[in-house]
Formats: C-alpha cells, sequence, structure tokens
C-alpha cells in the first residue's frame, strides 16, 4: 500500500502554514501532503485550526505565513482556478435560502462559469445523488437537518470537483442520515476524488480517513492512519470502570499495575489493555467492584486523550 | 464519471490583472439577484420607491403651501415642490446606494453566510463587489424612472432635459456605492455600522435640500460644498429645469472623481472585506 501510495501525485502540499488572530495563532506551523485519491482527516477539537486550514486550502482566508500548493497552484494567488475544481462542504450550511432547492444547485454552478444547458441536467442527477427529487421546488428552510447537509454536499459536487473539503460533514445528523453520507462519499472516492475532511468524531475518522492528522491548538499531534495511530498510541483494547463519581479518583492508585496505563476521568476510569475481561478480573480479585464496567475496542478518541490529556469533544 | 487519475491533478492559470480576486464572472452574481428580486415579494422592491415621493407628498405639497414660490437654478421662480424634487431623487440615490452597499454588504457577509458560500466557488471578491454594484445601480435606476414619473404626473417636469435625471440619479448612486463596500470593509460591529447613519443624517438635512445654501454663513457653505450629496442636489435641480452653468461641470467632475477614487479604495480593501 505505502508503495503504491508513494506513486500518487500529491495534490495538496502544505507547509509551515501559520494563521495570527490578533496574537492569537489559530494555525500554528502546520505541515502535511495529501496524494491524489486519497481520504484525509483532520482529526481534533472545537477551536483546534481545522477549519481555519480548510479555508486557507480554498484561498477564502488569507494566511500569515508558510506555503501552499494545490494542484500545482497557490489559492492566495490563483483563487479562481484552484476553486473551479474544489468541492467545499462548509461547517454550518450555508445554503441560499431566497432561493428554491434545484436553484440552489443552478446557481451555485453559474458562479463556475458552467453553462445552464449543462446544469439543469447535471442538478437533476445530484438531487437523485441526494435523494431530494420530490423537493426540487421546495424552499430550503422547510428541509430538515440531514436534507441540507445532502443539498449542501449535493451543491458542493456541481462541479465535478477533484478534491472535496468536507467539514464536519455530519455534525448534527442522526445516524441514519450519518450512514447515507457515508455511503455517498465511498462512492466519490471510488470515483478518484480526493477528500479532505475535519471531524470529531472518532467513528468518523476511521471510517472515512485512510490517513489523518491529529490537530489541537494549531499544531499536528500526531500523523498516520486511524489504525496505526490506535497502535501506536493506545492499547488494543480500553476497560471503562465507574465506581461512582466521588470514588473514581480515590480507587486509582488501588489499581496500579492494571492494564498498561490508567486514565482517571472524572466520571469513569480508563484501563489501557490488551485484555479487556483479563483486567477486569484482576480488579475485581483485588476487592473492588465496580458499579459499572465495559471492554471496548480502542478509539482514536483514546489516541487523542493520550495525546493532549483531554477528551475530544466537550 | 470517469474515474480521476494523476493527470487530471494538474492546474495551469494565466496571468491577468486582479487574477486572485477577480474571474470574469461578476454576471452570476448578477443572475443570482436577478433570480431572487423575481421570486421576491414585490412590495419589497416598491418600498424603496415610496420614501422619496413621501418626502415630495409632505414636504412639497404640505410645506409648499406655506413657503410659495422660490429661486431656481437659473434665477427664475419655480414651485417649492419642483425645487426640491430633483434634491430628494439625489438623496434617494444616496441612501439607496450606501445602504446596498454597506448593511446589504455587512449582513450577507456576517448573518446570511451568501458570499461565504459564494467566495468557495470560481468567484472572487471583485466579481461580487462587481455584481452587488450593479444589482444595486440597477434597483436605483428602477426607483429613479419612477420617481421621475411622479415628478411628471405632478405636473413638475417643464423640460426634456429633466429626462437626464434618470441616468444621473444612477451616477450619484454610484459615485456613493464606490465609497460604500471600502468603508464597510473597516466595520467590524453593528455599533460601528451606526456611524454610517450619523454621517448619512446631517448630510441629507443640510446639504441644500431644502432650502438654498446661501442662508448658510460662508465657512459653513464651503464645507457642505465639500460633500458629495451638495453637487449631487445641485446637479439634479439644474437638470430638471435644464439651466446649466460652469458649475455643472465642476459637479459631473467630482462624481467622475469619487467614482473612480471610490472603486480604486474598494478594490485595495477587498481582501480586509471578505478574505479574513
Amino acid at each position: 500500500m505505502a508503495g503504491v501510495r508513494a506513486m500518487r501525485r500529491r495534490v495538496i502540499s502544505a507547509r509551515d502554514l501559520v494563521k495570527t488572530y490578533g496574537d492569537f495563532n489559530a494555525v500554528d506551523g502546520i505541515s502535511f501532503d495529501v496524494p491524489a485519491g486519497e481520504s484525509f482527516g483532520l482529526l481534533g477539537p472545537n477551536g483546534a485550526g481545522k477549519s481555519t486550514t480548510m479555508r486557507m486550502i480554498g484561498g477564502v482566508t488569507q494566511r500569515t505565513s508558510g506555503h501552499l500548493d494545490i494542484m500545482g497552484l497557490d489559492p492566495e494567488h490563483q483563487g479562481p482556478e484552484v476553486r473551479a475544481h474544489l468541492g467545499v462542504v462548509p461547517q454550518q450550511d450555508n445554503l441560499d435560502e431566497e432561493l428554491r432547492v434545484r436553484d440552489n444547485l443552478i446557481v451555485y454552478g453559474r458562479y463556475f462559469g458552467l453553462p445552464r444547458a449543462y446544469l439543469e441536467q447535471r442538478a437533476d442527477e445530484l438531487l437523485e445523488f441526494a435523494q431530494l427529487e420530490d423537493k426540487a421546488k421546495a424552499r430550503v428552510d422547510s428541509l430538515s437537518g440531514g436534507m441540507k447537509r445532502r443539498l449542501t454536499i449535493a451543491r458542493s459536487l456541481i462541479n465535478e470537483p477533484k478534491i472535496l473539503l468536507l467539514d464536519e460533514p455530519t455534525t448534527g445528523l442522526d445516524p441514519q442520515a450519518r450512514h447515507v453520507l457515508w455511503d455517498r462519499l465511498f462512492r466519490l472516492k471510488e470515483q478518484g476524488v480526493t477528500l479532505v475532511l475535519t471531524t470529531h468524531y472518532m467513528d468518523e475518522a476511521e471510517q472515512l480517513c485512510d490517513r489523518l492528522i491529529v490537530v489541537d491548538k494549531g499544531k499536528i499531534m500526531a500523523e498516520g492512519s486511524p489504525t496505526a495511530l490506535i497502535r501506536e498510541h493506545s492499547s488494543r483494547e480500553v476497560l471503562e470502570v465507574r465506581f461512582g463519581a466521588d470514588r473514581n479518583a480515590a480507587v486509582v492508585p488501588r489499581l496500579d499495575g492494571v492494564g498498561e496505563r490508567l486514565e482517571a476521568l472524572p466520571d469513569r476510569i480508563l484501563v489501557y489493555t490488551d485484555d479487556g475481561e483479563g483486567s477486569l478480573e484482576q480488579i475485581r480479585n483485588r476487592g473492588l467492584h465496580p458499579v459499572t464496567s465495559l471492554v471496548r475496542r480502542a478509539s482514536l478518541e483514546d489516541v487523542f486523550l493520550r495525546l493532549t490529556g483531554r477528551s475530544l469533544v466537550d | 464519471m470517469k474515474a480521476l487519475t494523476d493527470d487530471d491533478y494538474v492546474l495551469s492559470a494565466d496571468e491577468r490583472p486582479l487574477g486572485a480576486l477577480y474571474s470574469r464572472n461578476a454576471r452570476a452574481v448578477i443572475e443570482r439577484g436577478a433570480r431572487v428580486i423575481r421570486s421576491q415579494n414585490w412590495i419589497i422592491l416598491v418600498s424603496g420607491f415610496f420614501e422619496p415621493v413621501f418626502y415630495l407628498l409632505s414636504m412639497g405639497v404640505g410645506l409648499g403651501r406655506l413657503v410659495g414660490a422660490v429661486d431656481g437654478p437659473g434665477g427664475a421662480p419655480i414651485s417649492y415642490a419642483a425645487y426640491i424634487a430633483p434634491a430628494l431623487l439625489a438623496v434617494s440615490a444616496m441612501n439607496g446606494a450606501i445602504y446596498d452597499s454597506t448593511w446589504n454588504i455587512f449582513f450577507k457577509m456576517h448573518f446570511g453566510k451568501l458570499y461565504q458560500s459564494m467566495l468557495y466557488t470560481s468567484l472572487g471578491p471583485f466579481d461580487i463587489a462587481v455584481g452587488e454594484i450593479a444589482l444595486a445601480l440597477f434597483r436605483g435606476f428602477l426607483y429613479a424612472l419612477g420617481f421621475t414619473g411622479v415628478m411628471g404626473i405632478m405636473g413638475l417636469i417643464t423640460t426634456p432635459w429633466a429626462l437626464l435625471l434618470v441616468p444621473t440619479s444612477v451616477m450619484v448612486a454610484f459615485g456613493f456605492a464606490s465609497f460604500g463596500m471600502a468603508i464597510t470593509s473597516y466595520m467590524k460591529t453593528f455599533q460601528q455600522m451606526d456611524i454610517i447613519t450619523f454621517v448619512m443624517l446631517p448630510m441629507f438635512l443640510f446639504s441644500a435640500t431644502f432650502y438654498p445654501l446661501s442662508v448658510y454663513p460662508a465657512p459653513i457653505q464651503w464645507i457642505v460644498e465639500a460633500f458629495p450629496l451638495w453637487h449631487g442636489v445641485e446637479l439634479m435641480r439644474q437638470i430638471s429645469i435644464g439651466a446649466f452653468s460652469p458649475a455643472t461641470l465642476v459637479h459631473l467632475a467630482y462624481y467622475l472623481v469619487m467614482i473612480v477614487v471610490g472603486l480604486a479604495f474598494t478594490t485595495r480593501r477587498l481582501r480586509a472585506l471578505f478574505l479574513r
């Protein structure tokens, strides 16, 4: 796999990106490369600098310093040319509320200078893709959250983008709507579209990303494939035990030696271990009886916690 | 759709002026505006037309009865309504253009998120600025046409020269709109936006709109003469009765310079306005 990836052309190349607002560094020296056709993730909590990085890629935020190469061009100097081949799904839907559903697609396509005849046909295809055929003439504000999200994604595809930027694509969607969306994104990936997405959902990153960077406070904390990151920064399994909010901290010293590492959170204790059931047995043998216990696979959440000492979604 | 290969991922760009800010597609912004106007409630569009008409009816007809005839630009007496009508048209052109290039832009920028979505397409800030100014001027043109019609119905039009009120009104609007966006680029909050109203209101009241400039002492006159609205008011007043003087050229030149400087200023501030 690594060999194949190395052969593919780099379509995004970022070097030492910095964005400063006043004396606050939203992005503080980020470097990464994305090869063609890869699905690349930026993982991190709110305010980590993910969206700002995305905006710099689109050339709609001026970077304070650093270099950026998108398909051979600098988006700050050739913004219109770069964005002609980008599809963007922003964090908050910014559909045109003054236009009907289908007109949203057509007018957006006109912004790319695409001919009307092409757009009429493309709009119908995309309404089908987004399962919104019967909403073509509806007002945007009458759509549900999931429908709006799908329309925003359909809109981002109007110009057949080569790189699709998705800023927290499934935030606020119910599980069913998320799975529909993930399915659509997989299809695009199969067509060779490069996906760049930000998320603070671990399962989403594990599902969608070939490779990702973990970002916190504008800096890269770790980089790799989801499985490699979990292997490197976590154990195979995680045992979660709860002794009640007032007792968790007091119990921690008595768990010394159980598993590879302990993480005491206000509401629970995480035991990083390769054998969750075994560790639970050990705890019980010490005469401790947690109120609840749960053995699960390690996830990127654990990686993030390990790297920053903080939980991701707070 | 055919699967993408590496060769699809190579872009090139030509070198052209304002290449980073302009994709020569302001037309798409205008098209969007036209589509919205067409689907909009007509009341919203028409409401802007009534503002100067109401002023004309209350001040021109109501107050005019007390005032009687006044001296027009050439010295010949004209009715008070005929005296203030062209001034009201200039004020309306100013108000409309300033509203469209400040509040409207500010709102769409920070709350409507319209520009956020536009800027993620091929469009650049310059396309948006040109498109929005064009839309504002088109609306101004419609209002000017309507108001001139009302003047005609009220018998305030006595010369074919008065037809030039319509394009001149658009020119006055252009002057203000070209500056408005640049000014908006410095605004961060609603409170700051109120400064605009604070400048506009006195300009409306004191720019010889309702009475001649000669009522002021000379130093005040100079101050008023420095402001753009006075030039607009005087120019429109001269055109309305076809009484021209060398000053006409000064007023015209004032606006041409204002438009050129305003556009240059706005173009310089586009990055600050849109690409934060």
